[in-house]
């Protein structure tokens, strides 16, 4: 069952290699905040399931609630500073 | 037979990231990019995240249950904060003066 979580985790590392692209090489700043988005909401999950790998799991969920919370507040208040710039 | 409901739920939950994944690289515009951002990613870490709760219940005690309902209180507000989000970055390129993309123009 652990290497089931480690190739889980390991996928998800990939997934947000591929959201990194996003993140990078977007167009517009709105483009970089939804990989940034992204990656931030596969973080929680990875951050539960590192918990798991190391049988601490009573520790990680507290830092994957404080991480949510804190990707949230960060994309709201991002595109609520970008709201009104004309033309990213 | 727990361990084999935990497998398929994490599989469909890697799958409906993979979707959201390739959505957002391939989508031709800022506004249909939003669209996977916004429901896949949701849906995949509540199935992701239900099936680490299961897998958390394996063997019964009370530091368990509560680590499990910190986990289903997780779901929750990803679930209620994830779209608001979107919905933030929506309105910002509306008041931005994005134009949405229709059909025949070039990918931006």
């Amino acid at each position: 069952m652990d290497n089931i979580f480690l190739y889980c985790g390991l996928f998800l590392s990939l997934l947000m290699i591929l959201s990194l692209y996003r993140a990078i090489f977007g167009p517009t700043v709105l483009d970089r905040l939804i990989g940034v988005n992204a990656i931030g909401s596969k973080t929680v999950v990875l951050l539960i399931l590192i918990g798991l790998i190391y049988q601490r799991v009573d520790m990680f969920v507290d830092i994957a609630l404080a991480y949510a919370m804190l990707n949230f507040i960060a994309v709201l208040a991002a595109s609520r500073y970008f709201q009104k710039r004309k033309g990213l | 037979m727990m361990d084999i409901l935990v497998i398929i739920l994490l599989i469909i939950g890697l799958i409906f990231f993979t979707g959201g994944g390739v959505g957002i690289l391939r989508f031709p515009d800022f506004y249909s990019r939003l669209h996977p951002a916004g429901k896949l990613d949701t849906m995949g870490s509540l199935l992701m995240m239900f099936a680490l709760a299961l897998y958390n219940l394996h063997h019964f005690s009370i530091g368990d249950l509560l680590t499990c309902l910190k986990i289903i209180l997780i779901v929750v507000f990803v679930f209620l904060s994830s779209p608001t989000a979107i919905h933030g970055i929506v309105d910002a390129g509306v008041r931005a003066g994005f134009v949405p993309w229709t059909k025949g123009e070039k990918r931006r």
